[in-house]
């Protein structure tokens, strides 16, 4: 009897693939994606200096917005920079829609559809809702936030953040705090860190890190003393909504900022400290360390909007639609 | 405690055709001979160029037929066709219905159904306990009276430990097999995957080995106290398929089952999110592949069960984390073993299908399915070289949630032929 040798690649996949180009994981992305990506979000960060800050590009194309969580500063980044690339845009949240009616996803992609987006950008509490509306409509997909799956356009803004402040991203070394196992940014962060070179350390409590985190690329410390020895303290939202009740992760809120909030004592003076938001100060974060001149929080923010700028402009460019890329070469 | 598809009976002559009937031993080329539905001739013929053969037809221990209360879904005579055109000749249905089959009244009414419309022998395991909510044991000895091939809490755990050892001890009396879906609540909690490298990089809550482990652990134990027998449903785990091994060594009367879906798939199938791909218990380790593998080839897992969960299309086609668990089966089960694991030498044909026939049947007390003079056909003729697209439109059963939809799979299904009629040919 032969022995049982490891599945193949074709095995493993089901048949449907996505045909068309998405941003729906990090894990999707190469090296060099996330690389393009970065230089195009810098033209366009020179672009927003202008006095005049909008550009033609985008004339003519339409990016959707489908959020099914409430968010503040992806939808209006996502929202922003398809205006400032002269798009329409359209953003429909789930209160107030079809889908308070109980609509399915599935329905609510097709009545989208019919409107030939050409980029449809989607929040959803739930992994696996992009790849829904990927099936069910021709539109590019942009994940801005599946369940605890993937944020990639986070982790593209954190990487932007970390290239400007630090002049690089290969060699840093990244401590990221808190619930990892709850946390979709923290996922896409390790992915698009350790791809392009830098050193991760996740760090909370053993019960919110996931086991087998590593084979993202990092490495796991269960103790708050080793984020003194990281260029940047990347802190996670305790995500209190996403605790089931009586989980027992942590014995409580107060215990956990007691061992793993991050305060000026568990900091070097120098070390950068950066967050997704919304913070909950006093619980991961202490107030004095969100307000300190090493915080990129704002900073963070601001690099959302051109690298959401980016991440539109590559999807439509680079795929089935026809852009000519000098155009942007002109603006910028 | 088979009902329906009765009638016919067909006569039939395969000439010159491979025979591998691994109960009586036999793997040589025959004329097989039926009439009226009993096999009479078995006659020594010339050699054969044909990538046919026939065998004892299969037995699947585990099939939901959703009827009642979802017939939208499948119904007795969706699915017993689907069970014909993937070489079936018995099928047992699990109880989790709506209504539960709990009551001789709601069985009675079932059978009655499956007389009239089964195109094969259908047989239903009815519930341990009362609308399977773990607290109240069901009629057990009037139920078996009235047919029940078995009892299971399936789609559940039964997670009382003194309520299964009072069904325990009760088996006693009402007689027919005890079968377990071992899930420990607390630990599979909402876990969507198993719990490994591959959850974690997804996202996923993890449905770890342990929470199967620790109930097969906690149900060996009870049916070594009791005396006895207890049968595994759709094990997933090297620790579960370990501790079988074990029990059966210090003499305890447990079986296992384990699905196609097991044998074939890992955790790493999950990357892809595709809701038909989610199942409970969910794909597990390489670790865990291959440990259910040995276990069918040493025996400690005497059968091979679909769990054939139909679900309806505006169901599954949701993100994989609403997804209900579950997929179908029947139609393409002895295809994917032969292609994944008797192709590849993996596992011997003779094993496959002694552990989709007689494996099962002995675990039910049905008479095993045998190729020999003056026993009842139940026979499946299959190709072993013809090779075919998984389709969604092709289906017999309701559904089409299926983990192989566009594969091409090597070996089809020919012919069936179910208690003496033949009920599939392609």
């Amino acid at each position: 009897m032969a022995e049982v040798r490891p599945l193949l690649r074709d095995e493993l996949l089901p048949p449907r693939r996505l045909e068309r180009r998405h941003l729906i994981s990090i894990a999707d992305l190469t090296r060099e994606d996330v690389e393009r990506l970065l230089s195009l979000a810098r033209a366009f960060g020179r672009s927003l200096e202008r006095e005049v800050k909008k550009l033609p590009t985008l004339k003519g194309r339409t990016v959707v917005n489908l959020f099914f969580e409430s968010s503040t500063r992806t939808s209006s980044s996502f929202e922003l920079a398809a205006k400032r690339l002269s798009a329409d845009v359209m953003s429909i949240k789930s209160s107030g829609s079809a889908v308070d009616k109980g609509e399915s996803l599935k329905d609510t992609a097709i009545t989208i559809g019919a409107y030939d987006p050409d980029v449809v950008v989607i929040r959803h509490p739930h992994i696996g809702a992009p790849h829904v509306v990927a099936r069910w409509t021709k539109a590019h997909i942009v994940n801005a936030g599946d369940g605890t799956h993937q944020h990639p356009t986070q982790a593209l803004l954190d990487l932007y953040t970390i290239d400007e402040e630090l002049g690089g991203v290969s060699g840093v070394h990244v401590a990221i705090v808190g619930d990892v196992l709850h946390s979709r940014v923290a996922r896409s962060n390790i992915q698009a860190l350790a791809l392009m070179g830098a050193r991760v350390t996740v760090v909370g409590p053993p019960a919110l890190i996931p086991r087998g985190i590593e084979a993202l690329g990092c490495e796991v410390s269960y103790s708050i003393d080793t984020i003194r020895d990281a260029d940047v303290v990347y802190v996670l939202r305790m995500q209190r909504e996403r605790m089931l009740e009586g989980a027992n992760y942590v014995p409580s809120l107060r215990e956990y900022t007691a061992r793993w909030g991050v305060t000026p004592g568990r900091l070097r003076p120098g070390q950068k400290v950066m967050h997704p938001g919304p913070m909950n100060r006093g619980v991961e974060i202490d107030a004095a360390v969100a307000d300190a001149a090493d915080a990129l929080i704002e900073r963070q923010v601001r690099s959302g909007l051109v690298v959401r700028m980016a991440v539109l402009y590559d999807l439509l460019t680079h795929g089935p639609v026809e852009v000519k890329v000098a155009e942007i070469e002109e603006v910028a | 405690m088979l009902f329906g598809g009765n009638g016919r009976k067909d006569d039939l002559v395969l000439e010159c055709i491979r025979v591998v009937d691994p109960t009586q031993g036999i793997d040589e080329v025959l004329t097989v001979t039926v009439e009226q539905g009993v096999i009479t001739r078995l006659e020594p013929t010339a050699t054969t160029a044909s990538g046919r053969i026939v065998a004892p037809a299969f037995v699947d221990p585990h099939v939901h037929l959703r009827t009642p209360g979802r017939e939208d879904e499948e119904d007795i005579a969706s699915g017993t066709r689907a069970a014909a055109a993937g070489g079936y000749c018995a099928i047992l249905a699990m109880p989790n219905t709506d209504p539960v089959i709990d009551s001789a009244a709601v069985l009675g009414a079932l059978v009655e159904r499956a007389e009239v419309e089964a195109e094969i022998p259908v047989g239903f395991l009815a519930a341990i306990s009362k609308r399977q909510e773990g607290a109240e044991l069901t009629e057990m000895i009037e139920l078996a009276e009235r047919g029940a091939a078995g009892f299971s809490d399936d789609g559940r755990p039964v997670v009382s430990a003194g309520l299964l050892r009072r069904a325990l001890q009760y088996h006693e009396v009402a007689g027919r097999p005890i079968a377990l879906h071992c899930e420990e609540p607390a630990l599979s909690r909402s876990g969507q995957m198993h719990e490994g490298i591959v959850s974690a990089e997804l996202g996923f809550h993890g449905y770890p080995s342990v929470a199967e482990s620790v109930m097969v652990g906690r149900d060996l134990a009870l049916a070594a106290h009791e005396g006895q027998p207890i049968h595994l449903l759709h094990l997933s785990a090297r620790e579960s398929v370990e501790a079988l091994h074990q029990a059966q060594a210090a003499g305890v009367a447990a079986t296992g089952e384990v699905t196609p879906h097991h044998l074939c798939l890992t955790d790493e199938a999950v990357r892809s999110l595709d809701p038909n791909l989610k199942m409970n218990p969910p794909l597990r380790s390489e670790e865990d592949r291959k440990a259910l593998i040995e276990g069918i080839r040493d025996g400690t897992i005497a059968a091979i069960a679909t769990d054939h969960a139909p679900h309806a299309g505006y169901e599954k086609d949701v993100p994989f984390e609403e997804a209900p668990f579950g997929v179908t089966g029947l139609e393409t089960a002895f295809a994917v073993l032969n292609t994944r694991l008797v192709e590849p030498g993996i596992l011997s044909l003779a094993t496959v299908l002694e552990r989709l026939s007689a494996g099962p049947a002995r675990i039910y007390g049905l008479e095993p399915p045998r190729i020999a003079v003056g026993a009842p056909a139940n026979l499946v003729v299959l190709d072993l070289e013809a090779t075919w697209c998984v389709a969604h439109d092709e289906f017999r059963s309701r559904s089409a949630n299926s983990w192989l939809l566009g594969s091409t799979l090597t070996g089809k299904v020919v012919q069936t032929v179910a208690d003496g009629k033949i009920v599939f040919a392609a």
